[in-house]
């Protein structure tokens, strides 16, 4: 459908992309994060691409199955030319970051946040890298796959304050 | 005269504490602290086809002091108990609650890192009403246990 976009992306970022396929009509690539900002301004700011619509962010956690551990997706969605395109960049857990992209959507920046508190990937540039829905003092990041699933932290001190 | 004054304490005694049950019982004023899909059968329970009222709990209040009885409807989330703990602080005794539904009443199906595990973690729970969602004529039956319950209590405990 709109592979064209992939084809831009292949004559100007070829050093940033690892891989690119399409399949029912979904266009995908998979990035470097080295150059990723500079890579998404170009996805915004291009008069044929127009991707002004940030869809979504999110992680997956590929624990034991996959290497590099984690995998950041991006969906962008353009309003004016009508086409989509979804964006990954693989990180590794012991140096899970990513350059924000808050600065190019700043819709992305409260999935940033819900990326980093579920999944404890950390997005250097974010304006305010805070928990976004467990409360402050949580312990690890619990949507990935090697967190206890029978770990409880209660709000214990919160409760207290108020007796 | 010490048989007679020994009789009448003992009847009025008995006599106020039931009028005053009786009169506790069919006026219930409840907060319902609603946060899940609960709520819909809460408002089927409450709405013409089952109403609620014909049992003497018609009005709910909207804020926790003109309440006297706490209906926790759906999934309360750890992030949220301190809220519902004020919340059940601030209403005025005698105050009652109610469990309504599997996840107030245990957690549910979210057995996980961030549902509190029952509400009776929290604060003390009266009647507990099962299911997901419960049917409105268990929170009838409920209600009428509540009422039970209300009727039995002890003058000394509502002082």
């Amino acid at each position: 459908m709109s592979k064209y976009v992939l084809e831009r992306l292949q004559a100007r970022f070829a050093d940033q992309i690892e891989e690119t396929h399409s399949k029912l009509g979904d266009d995908t690539a998979v990035l470097k994060r080295d150059r990723l900002v500079e890579l998404l301004t170009f996805l915004r700011d291009d008069p044929d691409l127009a991707f002004n619509l940030p869809i979504d962010l999110t992680v997956v956690d590929w624990y034991q199955k996959r290497e590099p551990r984690f995998e950041v997706v991006y969906h962008l969605y353009s309003t004016s030319k009508k086409h989509r395109v979804r964006l990954k960049v693989r990180v590794d857990e012991d140096d899970a970051v990513v350059p924000s992209s808050w600065p190019v959507w700043p819709g992305f920046d409260w999935y940033e946040r819900e990326a980093w508190d579920l999944y404890g990937v950390r997005f250097e540039g974010h304006p305010n890298p805070t928990r976004i829905m467990m409360w402050e003092g949580f312990q690890g990041h619990p949507l990935r796959k090697d967190f206890p699933i029978n770990r409880r932290q209660p709000l214990t001190t919160l409760l207290g304050e108020q007796k | 005269m010490g048989l007679e004054s020994q009789l009448a304490g003992t009847f009025v005694g008995t006599r106020f504490s039931d009028a005053l049950n009786w009169a506790r019982k069919y006026s219930l004023f409840q907060y319902p602290f609603v946060t899940a899909c609960c709520g819909m059968e809460f408002m089927a329970t409450a709405c013409s086809h089952y109403d609620i009222s014909r049992f003497g709990a018609e009005i709910p209040r909207f804020s926790p002091r003109q309440a006297d009885l706490l209906i926790v409807v759906g999934t309360v989330s750890h992030k949220l108990a301190p809220i519902l703990k004020k919340v059940h602080d601030q209403m005025c005794d005698p105050k009652w609650v109610v469990a309504f539904g599997a996840c107030a009443s245990s957690g549910g199906f979210y057995d996980n890192y961030c549902t509190v595990q029952g509400i009776d973690t929290i604060i003390p729970v009266d009647v507990y009403i099962p299911g997901c969602p419960p049917r409105p004529e268990q929170v009838l039956d409920a209600l009428m246990m509540l009422q039970e319950k209300i009727q039995a209590e002890p003058l000394e405990k509502q002082a």
